[in-house]
Order: structure tokens, then C-alpha cells, then sequence
């Protein structure tokens, strides 16, 4: 039987959404299942709302309509959820829900209200900040996600990040290092309930 | 703390490797890019323009890098854009560009003279709405304004078929027989910023299948001068124009070829129609582009719920392929063709005029109509106008439509009432 | 090519085109070089240029400016003027110096009075 999972993530213009996504995709492909990775486009500039998607499957994907139906969401910036973007939309009740926050997941629901869903948080700006001295929460972000989701052979996909990294940033080992080291840091630190 | 983590329902152990790993991630628009350095033209003449413009930009890339020997021109406007390419092509240079929108409208005149011309220009086209309201994002309205400039037109579903379509479309524009420019379509922002796995073929197969450049009359020969573009009265410009239509006609055995000959050499064979379960198909829908692969999955629930649904993809839609649309729909009870472009007639969109008149007569130069037999109900939906979402349960719906139409209910009436073409996803 | 007279035939008295869709050349292209010079345009004049050869300081100033080639050069001078393909448009006059004035634009019909007569046109 065909499986397919899809993921929302929510960002701001700058914080690397799309780029995580698609680092995602691109990483998944080389452990063998197929995917989409894809932006959508309001205002482009920073700091606007974003939003970027994955499927993942095991067989070719038809599919090229929007998707409306997550089974995982991942928050980047939660300062969105303070009433500019319904984060939740379309989450299944069950649906993983994972936010960049440093604060335990008990505490954002009290703040923010939410019910349902499965809510994970990981302070991915405090890691990034401590190991790269800058706020780029993707990485990091991702490391959790790989936790969380765990559906994927985590090992294959660190290593297909770690790839794709070392071709962008070519003879910049530090900045690869330093997003490694973030994202084992999160995929340890992540907090469920 | 240690962190629960309960599988997920949708993809717990799924089997890995069940893609090729030999398969890259690339969005449409760097496959398309890729498809260029690979093809190495002599003159890449654009201009910027969203959300075509990561095209030319990361062939420019690929110029600067010195990794293509092309001669890249950046000019002020897409009009220029294709000035330009027209001059090189003409000199005798293997030429290509880039644009979308208002870009190709801009540009529409010189599209036009490209084609009278017989200049073999490949184009990637970005499918943008276009304006008014100014809108960024995917419908076809743009390459439907020029669809009768005697363009080869070549719809992609996704970034595999993009990167394929690039290179059979050099083939099929430089055959001797056709001598015409060729644009191959992505949809805006869904394919060509989508990121999707897509097998590359290596360098040197590609410029094996592609061929050395040929022109003819090339202004740069000049032991044999010419004079290119003179105006022509009523004596001779019909002459001229039938002549372009001929090879809209030799065309199309030559992209039949080229598509096969691309199977043979790598697998991917391709033609004028995907049909997808039409083998014992009742109804179906019809479609352009990356909405194919979505009717499929429409197509899939459908037939779960006992329905004989069948989805057709057109890939070809310049030259039209009639003949293989009577065969493959004719025998249907109905038929919806989905329109991502409006032709604001009162009457029909353009894929449903096309549609239709291949279904009404066995050849309409045979005059003769087809038996009422062969003459589906055929109902026609404008849909995704400025990248409105369309959606498998859009989709079903038509579907729910179509059955009611294949068994001629009374009461059958799309609301509003007889309307064509229907408008699926609008807000009323 | 558009003008009737090349490869043409007679036929009730009219110039025919002959050349089917099948025998035009690709795109439309004149596969030859200077074929303007067969369109002999010199009818449609209705004024043409008299250049005076005495008066003439060989500046090549008209020559220059005809938007049709139709000044006759010969060793660097001003030989005549190609009344074939000369249009009449009177720049060649506007453009010879004011004080040299070695063009007058005249009538076409007061040229066949002047042959007639074998007047001098000044």
C-alpha cells in the first residue's frame, strides 16, 4: 500500500523554511523514497510569513495540488502563532506538531491554547545561537523533526544533509560542523510530553 | 528527558530505496537550467522575470563559471529578449531563452516573427497568469495568447518531464521538416520552484541526441549573402504563411519520432497523450500540465468507488493531436476538459475548442461528423486561474458531474445552469 | 520576394506571381544578395533631381544622404543619378551645400516638355 506523509513548515522570510524543506527533500531522495519539496509564495521579503512543504513516499508521487491535510507541522518562528498565522490548520487531531521554542511543551499549550495534537518543542534558535552565534533555527529544526517523526533512517539522512551542506557551503567546514553539531543537538533535546 | 516517539501513521518502516538512487533533487526550474548547460546553445538572449527568472539566472551562472561556451546577452526587455535570439538564430547560432507572463506578451510580436521566420528558438515557459490583476503565480493564460503563432508547444506535468521536453524540443524544432521555435511549458511556482527527484542524463549522450546545429541561410555566410524578413504583399505572404503550416503538420510525425527515439536511448518514451486507466474508461477528464498527475489520483478514488474513470494528460498541444484525441475519447458517454485559462468567448475555453472539434468530425477537412456514437457529452471547467489550488475532491466532483451527464440525467445542471465553460474553485 | 516582375509571367495583360507555397524559399528569405536593384521604384517619382556636373564640388554629400543608393559614382565623383531607382524624395537637393546648389528638383512633366523641345533645363 502507498504511504505519504506531508509536512507544513512555518517561518519568516529569512529564517530558512524553504530551505529546510527542501534540504529535507533532497536528503530523504538519497535514502530512496520519492518526494516534493516546495515554497509558497506571498510577499517575497523578509520577515513575511512563509510557508514550505514536503510529501514523503514510497511510491512516485502524482499529486501536484497544495497541501491542505499535514500529518507533521513544523514552526520555526513562534512568534506566528501570537495571531497572525493558524499554525494548526488541517493538522489530524493526532498530527505531530513541533515548534522552536525554549519552553517545554505543557507551558506553549497554556500560552497559546492548543488542545490537540501532538506537541513536541526544541529551543533550535538557543542551539543555533550557542554553537553558530547566529539565529538559523532550519538545521537544528530538522535534527528535531528526524526525532520526532521517526520514520526515516536518521543516520542516512544526517549524512545526506551533511552532503548537501558541504556543497554550499564548499571550503566553509566550520559553518557545516557547527549545523551538524545543531542538529544532533536538537535531535537530542527536543521535548515531548 | 526521553522523548516518546509514537511512529507516524502515514509512513512507519516504509521500504527505503524504493526510488532510484541514481535520481537527483532538482526543482523545475534548475533541471531546466541543468537541460541548457547540457545543450550548450551559442546565444541565450533574456530577461528577468518571476517566476521564470532562476532559469536564465542559474544558466548565467553556469556562463560566468565558464562551464558553456554560449554567448549570454542581457537586454533591456523581453522584447529585446526576442529580438536578440531571432538576430543570433538567424546568424546561425543554436539559440534558447527563458521567460513567462507579461515577459512572452511583451515579446509577442517577435514570438510571432520567430516562427514566420523558421527560426528554431527553444524557450522555456514558465506558465503565469497574466495580468490584470497583476498575478505571480500559475495558469496558462500566457502560453495560450500565442498559441496560434506557429509555436511547437509542449506541455510539462512535472521536473522530469521538464528536463526531457528541453532536449527533445531542440531535436523537434531543428528537424528539417519543421524549422520552427519550440516552447516547453512548466507550471509557475508548482513545478518550476517545486523540488522533485528527476534522472539527469549524462553530458555527452545529451549532445549526441541533440546533434551539431545546421542553419539555414545563416547571415554569417557571407560568400552567400541573403536577405532575411522582406515584406511580401498579397502575391506572396499567403504562400510564406502556408508554408508554416506545413510544418506544423510535418511536426507531427517528427515529435512522435523524437519522443520514441528518446525511449530507445533512455528509457522515457513519450508522445502526444498520457491516458491513465482509459482502457475501459466511461468518463474521463482531460488536462495541461502538472494537474494530470493530480487527476490521477481523482482518478484512483473514483475507481475505488466503482466508477470506470479515466484521466487524459495532453502533452502536446501545438501541434494539436486530433486524430489521437478522436481515438482515445471518442468512444466515451462524457468527457470534462479541464481549462486553466479562460478564452472570455462566452462559449468554450481554449482546450475544450481543440477538444471538441477533434471529437465532432473524423478529420474536419473529410467534412464528415463523427457517428453521434463517437460524440461524448463534453463539459468544459475553467479551473486554477492565478494559481488557484485545484484539489482531488475538485476533481471528484467533475467526476460526480460527469456520470450524471453519461446518463443523460434531466436534472443534470452544474449549478449555475447550463453554463459553459463551468468555473470549478471560484468563490461565487 | 514580393514584387511581381521577378519570375513573373503574362497573363491578360497583368503580371502574375508564379511561385507556389512549395517553391518559396524557408521563412520567406530572399536567397540572393542586392535584389533591390531588379524593383526598379524609378516610376514612382513625380519630381526627379538634375545635378549640375560644373556646379558640382564632389562634397558626396548627396550620396551620402539617398536613402536609395540611386547617386552615380565614378573615381570619387558625382557621375549621375540612377533614374531607375530614384524615388524623387529631393533630399539629395536639400543636402547639396547652399551656396554650390549643383541639384534642382524639377517636375517630371516638364522633363518630357524639355526632351520634347531639347531645352536646357536651366
Amino acid at each position: 500500500m502507498t504511504r505519504l506523509t506531508e509536512i507544513r513548515w512555518h517561518g519568516r522570510g529569512g529564517q530558512g523554511a524553504k530551505t529546510a524543506a527542501l534540504l529535507l527533500g533532497d536528503a530523504l531522495l538519497g535514502t530512496g523514497f520519492y518526494m516534493q519539496a516546495f515554497p509558497e509564495y506571498g510577499p517575497e521579503r523578509m520577515g513575511a510569513p512563509v510557508k514550505a512543504y514536503n510529501r514523503i513516499s514510497d511510491a512516485p508521487i502524482d499529486l501536484h495540488s497544495g497541501v491542505d491535510t499535514p500529518d507533521v507541522v513544523v514552526v520555526l518562528d513562534a512568534s506566528l502563532m501570537k495571531g497572525l498565522t493558524n499554525v494548526t490548520e488541517g493538522l489530524a487531531d493526532d498530527g505531530v506538531l513541533l515548534i522552536n521554542s525554549p519552553d517545554p511543551p505543557e507551558q506553549v499549550r497554556q500560552e497559546t491554547g492548543i488542545k490537540k495534537h501532538r506537541l513536541y518543542t526544541v529551543d533550535a534558535s538557543g542551539i543555533s545561537q550557542e554553537i553558530m552565534g547566529s539565529n538559523h533555527p532550519n538545521t537544528p529544526m530538522l535534527g528535531a523533526l528526524m526525532r520526532v517523526a521517526d520514520f526515516v533512517d536518521y543516520g542516512a539522512v544526517k549524512t545526506g544533509i551533511r552532503q548537501k551542506l558541504a556543497q554550499k557551503f564548499r571550503g566553509r567546514d566550520q559553518i557545516v560542523e557547527g549545523n551538524m553539531a545543531a542538529v544532533e543537538r536538537a535531535y537530542q533535546e527536543v521535548s515531548g510530553e | 528527558m526521553s522523548v516518546k516517539a509514537p511512529k507516524m501513521a502515514g509512513l512507519k518502516s516504509v521500504a527505503p530505496k524504493a526510488a532510484p538512487l541514481d535520481m537527483v533533487a532538482r526543482t523545475g526550474n534548475e533541471v531546466m537550467a541543468e537541460a541548457m548547460r547540457q545543450i550548450n546553445p551559442d546565444v541565450v538572449a533574456a530577461y528577468p522575470i518571476t517566476p521564470a527568472t532562476e532559469v536564465v539566472q542559474i544558466f548565467a551562472g553556469f556562463v560566468a563559471d565558464g562551464l558553456v561556451d554560449t554567448e549570454f546577452v542581457t537586454v533591456e526587455s523581453e522584447h529585446s529578449a526576442m529580438s536578440a535570439c531571432i538576430g543570433a538564430s538567424q546568424a546561425g547560432g543554436r539559440v534558447m531563452t527563458a521567460t513567462s507572463s507579461q515577459g512572452l506578451a511583451l515579446m509577442a510580436e517577435m514570438v510571432y516573427i520567430a516562427a514566420g521566420l523558421r527560426l528554431p528558438i527553444v524557450m522555456a515557459e514558465v506558465n503565469r497568469a497574466l495580468s490584470a490583476p497583476i498575478n505571480i503565480h500559475c495558469d496558462h493564460s500566457d502560453t495560450m495568447l500565442v498559441r496560434d503563432a506557429g509555436w511547437i508547444q509542449i506541455f510539462s506535468e512535472n521536473a522530469q518531464e521538464a528536463y526531457d521536453n528541453m532536449i527533445q524540443a531542440v531535436r523537434i524544432a531543428e528537424a528539417s521538416a519543421v524549422r520552427l521555435p519550440a516552447m516547453v511549458t512548466t507550471d509557475g511556482f508548482i513545478i518550476s520552484h517545486g523540488m522533485e527527484g528527476v534522472s539527469l542524463i549524462p553530458d555527452e549522450a545529451v549532445r549526441e541526441f541533440i546533434g551539431t546545429f545546421s542553419p539555414v541561410y545563416p547571415l554569417l555566410d557571407v560568400d552567400n549573402p541573403v536577405t532575411i524578413g522582406p515584406i511580401m504583399f498579397t502575391d506572396y505572404y499567403f504562400e510564406s504563411r502556408r508554408q508554416v503550416a506545413e510544418a506544423m503538420k510535418n511536426a507531427h510525425q517528427v515529435i512522435a519520432d523524437v519522443g520514441a527515439e528518446f525511449g530507445d536511448r533512455f528509457g522515457r518514451r513519450y508522445g502526444y497523450l498520457d491516458a491513465y486507466r482509459m482502457e475501459d474508461a466511461e468518463v474521463a477528464v482531460v488536462a495541461l500540465g502538472s494537474t494530470a498527475g493530480t487527476a490521477r489520483a481523482a482518478v484512483d478514488a473514483m475507481r475505488q468507488k466503482g466508477i470506470k474513470a479515466g484521466s487524459v494528460k495532453v502533452r502536446v498541444y501545438r501541434p494539436f493531436p486530433a486524430d489521437m484525441i478522436r481515438a482515445t475519447l471518442g468512444h466515451l458517454k462524457a468527457v470534462a476538459v479541464l481549462d486553466r485559462s479562460d478564452a472570455l468567448n462566452n462559449h468554450a475555453a481554449p482546450l475544450c475548442l481543440d477538444v471538441t472539434t477533434a471529437l465532432y468530425s473524423t478529420g474536419l477537412g473529410a467534412s464528415r461528423p463523427s457517428p453521434p456514437s463517437e460524440r461524448p457529452r463534453i463539459l468544459n471547467y475553467v479551473y486554477g486561474l492565478g494559481g488557484r489550488d485545484i484539489k482531488p475532491a475538485d476533481i471528484q466532483k467533475v467526476f460526480g458531474d460527469l456520470e450524471q451527464a453519461a446518463r443523460g440525467h434531466a436534472a443534470f445542471a452544474p449549478a449555475p445552469q447550463n453554463e459553459s465553460p463551468m468555473y470549478l474553485g471560484v468563490r461565487e | 520576394m514580393s514584387d511581381a516582375t521577378q519570375g513573373a509571367s503574362e497573363k491578360e495583360g497583368r503580371l502574375e506571381p508564379r511561385h507556389g507555397w512549395r517553391d518559396m524559399p524557408l521563412g520567406g528569405v530572399i536567397p540572393k544578395a542586392g535584389s533591390a536593384t531588379e524593383y526598379e521604384t524609378g516610376d514612382w517619382r513625380s519630381i526627379r533631381p538634375l545635378h549640375s556636373k560644373e556646379r558640382c564640388i564632389n562634397c558626396l554629400l548627396c550620396w551620402v544622404y539617398c536613402p536609395d543608393a540611386a547617386i552615380r559614382l565614378q573615381d570619387g565623383k558625382v557621375e549621375g543619378i540612377d533614374y531607375e531607382h530614384c524615388k524623387g524624395c529631393g533630399i539629395c537637393a536639400k543636402e547639396c551645400p547652399q551656396k554650390v546648389h549643383a541639384i534642382e528638383m524639377v517636375p517630371e512633366g516638364r522633363i518630357k516638355e524639355m526632351e520634347a523641345g531639347d531645352r536646357d533645363v536651366r
